[in-house]
């Protein structure tokens, strides 16, 4: 007996000293300097954003604190400082890939051509793009924007889809490029587009925000799926296997169905109180049941 | 830094099936180029007339040249377009609103950007010529009434051939400045260069390349303004006013 437990201390021992063999430039970096960078996310909502408050707050957010705690414990440094980054989606992977940043937890998708610049941790959260319409467009279904505006912010997955499903299906939707999230809105709130295409979340968080909630919706099957996980460091084994356990242990514990009821389901301290409405879907289920690091594209 | 490099990427097919990624900066650069000579040709025409109008003795014409040009010179050009685009049409009567606002996207953001460039541009032309003018001993003027010439032939025969050459000079920078200017045009949806290399890093997430790949092109486009500018300068310069033009 004591020596099946001595035998699974020194396993323990071991493993974690192996562990602690294996070099990790983010850990040796954290402990050199006493700070660990974290990247933030003005309105992102309701994954990393400032609060009604100017508090950092959100779902992606607070698995960044986690990962913070863990690092306290683990490089035993109760008093390591955050330094806050904030970036906009086209800063956010050459400030990974550059060392800027240590972790990046906000509403980024991992796909196969970001895999050459930077890692991703277990998925947190999978969405699909959808159409948001004005409840009168008469817009049901994807077949009814064929050749109407629809608006996309450039650059995302959203916007190769549509184009895909334009050429494809012959539908000759004139495709608008906002250049983010909120005039990507805007587009379709003064009428220039007809529909806002876009991850399924941001759609329901931005009629959340609209002055007339009860003017919108969101139709149309979600089309190809994305998977939003935390950035790092490319080539760091040791600290990519810490923020996936974190994430992994948070999925098990059903501590993730608190943060999902506490920012997707409740309401929350932004535009003096929003709710986003948007029930669990059953890719967020299996997720749940099965975390994996594994991207869509 | 972890970053892959990849100079190869502007040769390889984007993920949009658009073609290679390299023919997105060269459409991006059409743009750019479309834009800002456009934009430029007009800024001129309107601005030499604002410039002469803010030197007329005139009240009632300086006047709304001066306002003008406030207006114009002391706003971002952003705000600007954005008014432009957003908030006009919601002005106007609504079936012109709707019209503008159900134009192919692409002419309405093109018109769009062309209007704004050159009406902010102008303000800047217009403070060039006023200065050109300004710059001309006031004997001049008092010589050219003297000898009986109208107000317009004293424009006409006496400040403007010479206030125009003084300017061109200075001008060559706001030249350029449009080209750089140009790069607005993304914020409301119409991919030049600048647009385009953002398309293109976001795509392949090589964004240092896309990056670099972007100022080099605006160097060269830039560059070449100034040959052609020094040109001009050369062919108008009158001896012996402006020193040696190199």
């Amino acid at each position: 007996m004591s020596f099946c437990r001595l035998t699974i201390a020194a396993m323990l021992l071991l493993g974690s000293s192996t562990a602690w063999a294996q070099s990790s430039p983010t850990l040796d970096k954290i402990k050199a300097t006493g700070v660990v960078a974290i990247g933030t996310r003005e309105a992102s909502i309701p994954f990393n954003y400032l609060d009604d408050k100017n508090q950092q707050a959100g779902l992606s957010w607070e698995i960044a604190l986690k990962v913070v705690d863990a690092l306290r414990t683990r490089l035993n440094m109760p008093d390591l400082r955050i330094n806050r980054v904030n970036v906009t989606p086209q800063t956010r992977i050459p400030v990974v890939a550059n060392g800027t940043l240590d972790l990046e937890c906000s509403s980024t998708t991992n796909n196969t051509e970001r895999q050459r610049q930077v890692s991703f941790s277990n998925t947190f959260f999978v969405v699909g793009s959808r159409l948001l319409v004005r409840k009168d467009s008469g817009i049901r279904d994807w077949p009814d924007v064929a050749g109407k505006n629809v608006v996309v912010s450039a650059g995302t997955t959203a916007e190769r889809i549509l184009r895909k499903l334009s050429s494809d299906n012959n539908w000759q939707v004139n495709v608008i490029l906002a250049k983010d999230i909120g005039e990507n809105f805007l587009m379709v709130e003064t009428g220039r587009a007809v529909a806002a295409m876009q991850d399924d979340v941001i759609l329901y968080s931005n009629i959340a925000r609209a002055r007339n909630p009860a003017l919108w919706q969101v139709v149309g099957a979600p089309q190809q799926r994305e998977a939003y996980a935390c950035m790092l460091r490319k080539n760091d084994a040791v600290f990519k296997a810490m923020v996936d356990g974190i994430i992994a242990d948070l999925m098990r514990s059903g501590g993730y169905e608190a943060l999902y009821t506490k920012y997707f389901l409740k309401e929350i301290a932004v535009k003096g109180g929003i709710t986003v409405n948007l029930p669990l879907s059953d890719d967020m289920a299996a997720l749940i049941r099965d975390p994996n690091d594994r991207p869509y594209q | 830094m972890t970053y892959a490099w990849d100079w190869l990427i502007f040769f390889k097919p984007s993920v949009t099936g658009e073609g290679l990624y390299g023919w997105m900066l060269v459409k991006g650069l059409g743009w750019t180029v479309l834009i800002s000579l456009v934009s430029w040709l007009f800024a001129l025409a309107l601005g030499t007339v604002l410039g002469i109008l803010r030197t007329v003795p005139d009240r009632w014409l300086a006047w709304p040249a001066l306002l003008y040009v406030h207006c114009f010179r002391n706003t971002p050009l952003l705000v600007q377009l954005f008014l432009w685009f957003f908030v006009v049409p919601e002005l106007l009567p609504l079936a012109w609103g709707n019209a503008i606002k159900q134009m192919a996207p692409t002419t309405g953001q093109f018109l769009t950007v062309v209007l704004c460039l050159s009406l902010y541009t102008a303000a800047k032309v217009a403070e060039l010529m006023r200065a050109g003018i300004e710059a001309l001993p006031p004997g001049q003027r008092a010589a050219g009434a003297a000898m009986g010439l109208s107000q317009i032939d004293v424009y006409r025969y006496v400040l403007l051939p010479q206030a125009l050459r003084t300017i061109v000079p200075p001008l060559t920078s706001d030249f350029m400045n449009v080209f750089k200017n140009s790069a607005v045009a993304l914020t409301i949806g119409l991919m030049e260069l600048t647009g385009q290399s953002r398309q293109l890093s976001e795509f392949s997430a090589q964004s240092f390349e896309a990056f670099t790949a972007a100022t080099l092109i605006y160097m060269v486009v830039t560059y070449g303004v100034v040959l052609v500018m020094r040109h001009v300068e050369k062919r108008a310069r009158i001896p012996g006013m402006l020193g040696v033009a190199r």
